[in-house]
């Protein structure tokens, strides 16, 4: 089967195809949305090429490198907190899954696996409730926000010793990416920043690069940055276990609970947008 | 696509060995994944090889003998039925009955596990006892041209092509079987029977080697023509009322059922055990109870008994009491093994909760049955949690077998008076916490003892969950008043003498009912404006002051109308 071409909504869209860090001089490949690219570093800044030959557009945002397909309209969603001058920003990992992206965004959206894909670290048994939260469109429907979301942590902080609910915002400025807000050990008034940027290489495959940007001054970027592996590790085999692996717009190819509210308005947004690909749309 | 040369039928999926204990194993079967596992029972199943909840397979998740655990979200699903029997992200809920796993026909037999996709019932292969099973040998190739090709098949040891995928020399057998795994992939599967199979490893390691080089050649002519597309999966699509948020349901439906056994289990108390006349019996989860008609005409409820994985029967306990209506003598005095029953699906309006750190079941009398399922449930899950039973003495302990199996965590409270009883209530709700539950059945009077002691001692009524047998209050239907249905736009008028139930009924609503006393929770309907008149049992205090749902069995209006969620 011929891979599909992306839907305008998706072809209009900034995608991250690399960590900052990992762009040099010597060209690298990848892929977006099946076209396979080229980037690399010179004098001016970071280069993507694509398919062709032909010079694609390029943002050095966020601790990524971002390019496009299509002609996106203006440039990037705000992240705010990146830009205060006493936060880390750190690119924390790369990890390629076989799923597709919205796949993995909605896995990224869900408390309700922690007690049983992050044990011990996100959550704990018999610890399982997803408590009632709220989730509407903001932005004039451009973007899902979910605030209010509790969750039992076993560790809710470095310096407590026992568990506790850690309180959560979750916002989808974007088809495939995600940015989550939790609050900080170090300053309860603050909250770190974790986000998922996804890169659909293909419908049913994607990458995804993590970016932080958290008020630790104690951790070393190593240890923060296997931390977020070893999270994104655990929910991989899970992800490659979905069947069919792009995801069903149709609400009756899967049952939601009440937990899934945000994933719910996610998948409706998507149809809303007209996305096609990496979805199985609804039967119209 | 060729499966019209595959002859329809049952079809070899898994070798019995495969399916071994607390193991899911993954099959396939005309591009349909397949998880097949053996509960501790010994029954084998075949489910569509994905989670209903977000797709992930079955066949990575845990098998706890009972029940099939989903790895991503805790999903449960039972032995059998394949119905969900909890979702752990909403601990206080039941899962609609409707949540349930599709499922293929499976038969044990000659050592293999079979299935089949199409309908009715066809007849197993025949073979003899006992034969000795080949290792199933995959080919990529189309399942018709390797079931044609192996009619030429040179199995060697003597054995002459006797038709079809048989062969033999007279005393002994082979058979083989092809599973057609996609259009592209198929595997052969194998019996020997006869002096031959005596000879064990030896011949298998030869046909195995026979067979091997035959799957080579066969995927050497298939790669002589353009491969065939994989067969898409067909995903089961979930029902329609699912695909929005579940809400609980009650089921209508007649089931007949058999009384295997009428065992006396405690001083006055009989078990039941009730199977199928056909099928599989619908799912349940643990304080789940059941309506049963009974030859006297009376409707009763009767909590399950059962067990996690007890799914092949419906076990419930009838303590006599001679001053009922008559429900309870008619279980003891006049139904026997043999006889007939119709019963309803199994409804739950006294939900377990999972996710306590501790939880305390306080039981009194006849009222242990749903408890029983419930400290069986998280027994086998190593939860931690204490059922204390008041009784009037040993011998009136129901279910002593049951009691037996939850050991050092059953603690009898025997022959105490009412005062006695106060005292123990209060000793044991001595230490409300955030994650500790409480869960009370019993008589009337002992469940408000226990909900007053746990308000007292600063229980919030959230962890204090409970099951009243019946309604003793004094029903006042003296009222009247008009009731708005929201949803059909419709006003009808309840007069004096007559239940909201009643006056929706002879409207063409059709609201599910079971106990019709305010005891079960089953009439259960949203109020969105309005103030109900509250007269069951059900509800606790803070539920009935929030005023947004009533009982329409027994409950009516303090004003002049109530606007429903209907």
């Amino acid at each position: 089967m011929a891979d599909p071409l992306p839907d305008p909504f998706m072809l209009n869209q900034w995608f991250p195809i690399s960590a900052l860090q990992d762009v040099h001089d010597r060209p690298r490949r990848t892929t977006l949305l099946g076209e396979p690219l080229v980037y690399f570093r010179d004098g001016s800044g970071c280069r993507v090429t694509g398919a062709d030959g032909r010079a694609l557009p390029v943002l050095e945002q966020y601790a990524c490198l971002w390019t496009t397909l299509g002609r996106p309209e203006g440039g990037l969603f705000p992240i705010p907190e990146y830009d205060e001058p006493d936060r880390r920003n750190i690119a924390a990992g790369s990890i390629g899954v076989n799923v597709s992206a919205m796949r993995g965004i909605e896995n990224f959206l869900d408390m309700g696996h922690f007690p049983y894909v992050h044990t011990g670290i996100l959550g704990e048994l018999p610890h399982t409730e997803v408590k009632e939260y709220n989730v509407e469109l903001r932005e004039g429907g451009r973007e899902i926000v979910a605030t209010e979301c509790l969750f039992y942590q076993p560790r809710a902080s470095t310096v407590s010793t026992s568990g506790a609910d850690v309180e959560y915002v979750y916002r989808v400025p974007h088809p495939t990416c995600s940015v989550l807000y939790k609050s900080s050990p170090m300053d309860t008034r603050r909250l770190d920043v974790i986000a998922l940027f996804g890169q659909p290489t293909g419908p049913e495959s994607f990458r995804g690069h993590m970016v932080l940007s958290i008020l630790d001054d104690v951790n070393a970027d190593d240890f923060i940055s296997y931390f977020q592996l070893h999270i994104f590790g655990q929910d991989k085999p899970i992800l490659e276990n979905q069947m069919p692996k792009r995801l069903p717009l149709d609400p009756r190819a899967e049952t939601p609970i009440r937990a899934d509210k945000t994933s719910i308005m996610y998948r409706r947004w998507l149809a809303s947008n007209g996305v096609t690909y990496g979805v199985i749309p609804a039967a119209a | 696509m060729d499966s019209a040369s595959i002859a329809p039928g049952w079809v070899p999926v898994a070798a019995s060995e495969d399916v071994i204990p607390r193991h899911v194993f993954q099959g396939k079967l005309w591009g349909q994944e397949l998880a097949i596992w053996r509960a501790d029972d010994g029954y084998v199943n075949v489910w569509e090889n994905r989670c209903l909840h977000r797709g992930v397979r079955l066949s990575i998740g845990v098998n706890t003998g009972t029940e099939l655990v989903c790895q991503y979200h805790g999903w449960r699903y039972a032995n059998r039925n394949a119905g969900c029997t909890y979702i752990p992200a909403h601990p206080a809920d039941a899962p609609p009955r409707t949540i349930c796993n599709r499922t293929w026909p499976a038969r044990e037999a000659h050592g293999l596990i079979w299935t089949h996709l199409g309908e009715g019932e066809p007849a197993l292969p025949e073979a003899a006892e006992a034969p000795l099973v080949l290792r199933a040998v995959p080919v990529r190739a189309a399942p018709g041209d390797v079931s044609a090709a192996l009619e030429g098949f040179d199995p060697g040891e003597g054995l002459a092509h006797r038709g079809g995928l048989v062969f033999g020399d007279g005393a002994s057998t082979l058979r083989l079987f092809v599973q057609p795994m996609d259009s592209g992939l198929s595997a052969i599967r194998g019996l020997v029977s006869g002096p031959l199979a005596g000879e064990g490893l030896a011949l298998l390691r030869r046909l195995n080697t026979a067979l091997t080089a035959f799957g080579r050649a066969a995927e050497a002519a298939a790669r002589q023509h353009p491969a065939p597309a994989p067969i898409p999966p067909v995903y089961g699509r979930v029902s329609e009322e699912l695909a929005e948020m579940p809400e609980m349901a009650a089921g209508t439906g007649k089931i007949r059922v058999t009384i295997a056994a009428k065992t006396v289990v405690a001083e006055g108390i009989v078990s039941l055990d009730l199977r199928p006349l056909r099928g599989v019996l619908p799912a349940f989860q643990p304080g789940a109870h059941i309506d049963v008609a009974l030859p006297n005409g009376l409707v009763r409820q009767y909590s399950l008994v059962n067990g996690p994985g007890e799914t092949d029967r419906y076990i419930i306990g009838v303590k006599r009491e001679p001053q009922s209506a008559g429900g309870s003598l008619a279980i003891h005095d006049s139904l026997k093994p043999g006889d007939l029953l119709a019963i309803s699906e199994p409804r739950n309006n006294f939900t377990l909760r999972r996710d306590a750190e501790e939880t305390i079941f306080l039981a009194g009398g006849i009222g242990v049955t749903p408890l029983l399922a419930m400290a069986a449930a998280m027994a086998v899950d190593d939860q931690d949690f204490r059922l204390h039973y008041f009784a009037a003495g040993q011998g009136h302990l129901a279910f002593p077998e049951r009691l037996a199996a939850l050991g050092e965590r059953v603690q009898p409270h025997l022959g105490l008076d009412p005062a006695g009883t106060m005292a123990a209530l209060r000793e044991i709700l001595s230490r409300p916490g955030p994650a500790r539950q409480v869960y009370v059945c019993g008589p009337g009077p002992m469940l408000d003892a226990a909900r007053t002691i746990a308000a007292d001692q600063g229980w919030p009524e959230s962890a204090v969950h409970f099951e009243y047998f019946r309604n003793t209050h004094e029903i006042d239907d003296s009222s009247s008043f008009d009731i708005a249905l929201a949803r059909s736009a419709v006003t009808l008028r309840v007069p004096a003498g007559k239940s909201i139930l009643q006056v929706l009924r002879e409207n063409g609503i059709a609201v599910p009912s079971s106990c019709g006393q305010g005891a079960c929770g089953t009439c259960k309907v949203k109020v969105l404006e309005g103030i109900p008149d509250h007269q069951d049992v059900y509800l606790n205090n803070a539920e009935k002051a929030a005023n947004d749902r009533i009982m329409t069995c027994v409950s009516r209006a303090k004003s002049d109308r109530l606007i429903l969620d209907l």
